[in-house]
Order: C-alpha cells, then structure tokens, then sequence
C-alpha cells in the first residue's frame, strides 16, 4: 500500500492511497460519501487489500475539502468533485471506476463503472438532515427538515459533522443515480448488514472477502 | 418470536421480522438480542447505540423497507422509547397507508 499525490482542480494535490503494481485492472475507488465514507473506511481499504491480493490496482483518492485537503468542505459543490475524480482519473489511467454508495454520484461515465450499493443525494442528504432535526431539537429547538434545507439553500448547513455550502446542499438534492455504462452490486448479494448504517461499525472480513469476489467477477 | 404481539396477522408479523432487522442492522447488535426484544424494552435513551444519528438511519431505513413515509412531528419520546412504541406508531402507518 502506498499514499502518494495527484494534482487536483480548484485545489493544488490531494492524497490518494494505492495498491500500484502495473496490472491489467487498475480500479479508481470512488469513496462514499460524508458520514458514510467514514464509516466505511476501514472496510474501502480492506476490499482494497483483497482485490491487491487478486491482481487488481485500486486507488483511492481524498476529495477536495476531506482528510488532509487544505481547501475548505463548504465551497466544494458535487461537480467540483466529479472533476475531482475525473482529474484523478487522468493520473492514475483507471481501467474501471469502483464507487461506493454516494461515491456513484460523481464517478466519470467514460469508463465502466461498478456501483456497490448506490445511494441517490436526495437519500443521503434526508438522513443527514433527520438527524440535524433530532439534534437541534433535544437542544430544544423546533426546526424541520424543510426549514433546514430552505436555511441551508441559503446559507449552507452542518450536517453529520460537515459543513456542506449551499451548492452542495442544491446538488445532493437533485443527483440521481447514473445508469450509464453501470453495473451494480446490492448489498443483498454480499449479504449481511451494509457497515455504512452503523455510527462505528465492527470490521466485517466476509463482507470484505465478498465484495472483493463481486467486484472481480464483474472484471472479467 | 411475535408471540406477545397483540395483533397476530401476517403484516404485524411482517413488520416486526423487519424491525427486528433494522434494529439489528444500524445498532449493529447480534440478532439473538434483537429477537429477545419484547413490547417493554427500551429503545431511545437505553441503548447507548440509539444516538441522534443512529435514530435518524434507523428511520430512514424503516420509511424504505416498509415503504412508509415518517414526518419529523411524529417522532417524538413515546415512539422510540420502547420496541412496543415503535412496533405499534409503525404497524399504524402501514395500516393508514
């Protein structure tokens, strides 16, 4: 494994973590987003780790405005960061794309794309303003989720920890899944409870062996 | 396991195999101390799993397993507060929907 730089728009580089041994299948690994990419942290790495062990290259790049980025989470939109993956694309020279649940929503339709449990903006973006609702209000506050979104439309919102800009809150809401040159795997077939739900999940070594088996059949 | 439910049809049978599962699934608890869940056990505020942000992913899940739409206004303590609570404001929503 090594972490090594690729030069990012609108930011100067960014990290990215690879498995880099020149082989045929080079997967650029689009991390879930948010809360959820932090969740499935550990497990991104370790799908990773078992498709390195099955001759596959994988890369994985920070977004602008996660990690060690130095340019700010609230001025990114999602566009930024599908140029963002685009850009990292163009360094890494990828033979597919491998998103994770909201990864699917900025991921370049130029390559095949595998889809591991996609989640669409508008169901990322209402879990994560449920939960703002449910905050503020054991600090007594009675604001719903269509007086954040209108507030956040406007001036931006913290959400699950992330203070995402107004853009960002207008992108998540219309982004849809693409279907282009797509295939998806459900959580139904690796089986067992997706790891993203859980605040701290436990590390899931099947589920890693799983998809790591999923990910190579859709290789071939 | 839904012996001591008070409305023995398949739905409420249904809806409380799925609970369970949810349950199981976002707090990440095993699945035998799920299934021992009965109509008194605390849920919000005697899970220490059970935090804002969990409660929010448990419902979001239920509202698309169930297919089922929860407004903001109708969560409130005595819902998540018991399995009980929570197994009965559901089973009125699929009955309403």
């Amino acid at each position: 494994m090594q972490t090594g730089l690729w030069p990012c728009p609108g930011s100067s580089e960014e990290y990215a973590l690879s498995f880099d041994r020149g082989r045929k299948h080079r997967l650029l690994v689009v991390r879930a987003l948010f809360d959820e990419g932090s969740s499935l942290r550990h497990f991104t790495v370790e799908v990773m780790r078992q498709l390195d062990a099955h001759g596959v290259d994988t890369f994985l790049p920070d977004l602008p405005g996660t990690n060690e980025s130095l340019v700010p989470l609230e001025l990114q939109t999602l566009n930024d960061w599908k140029e963002a993956i685009k850009a990292a694309s163009d360094h890494f020279g990828p033979s597919h794309m491998f998103t994770l649940r909201g990864g699917a929503l900025i991921a370049s339709d130029s390559l095949p794309v595998i889809q591991y449990a996609p989640a669409s903006g508008a169901s990322l973006l209402r879990a994560m303003l449920r939960a703002k609702v449910l905050t503020l209000r054991e600090a007594g506050r009675d604001d719903t989720r269509e007086d954040l979104f209108e507030r956040g439309q406007t001036e931006g919102l913290r959400l699950a920890g992330y203070k995402l800009g107004p853009a960002m809150i207008a992108d998540l809401q219309n982004a849809e899944i693409p279907h282009e040159n797509a295939v998806e795997i459900a959580q139904g077939d690796v089986g067992g409870a997706g790891l993203w739900l859980q605040a701290e999940p436990a590390h899931d070594a099947r589920q890693a062996e799983t998809l790591a088996r999923l990910v190579l059949e859709r290789l071939r | 396991m839904a012996s001591d439910l008070p409305a023995p049809t398949a739905t409420a049978e249904d809806t409380d195999l799925i609970l369970r599962q949810v349950l199981a699934d976002v707090l990440g608890l095993p699945a035998e101390r799920v299934a021992e869940f009965d109509e008194d056990s605390g849920l919000f505020g005697h899970l220490p799993e059970l935090d804002s942000m969990a409660v929010a992913t448990l419902l979001t899940e239920i509202e698309d397993r169930l297919d089922i739409v929860i407004e903001d206004d109708e969560v409130d303590g005595e819902m998540l507060e018991t399995y009980g609570g929570l197994h009965t404001f559901v089973m009125t929503k699929r009955s309403d929907g």
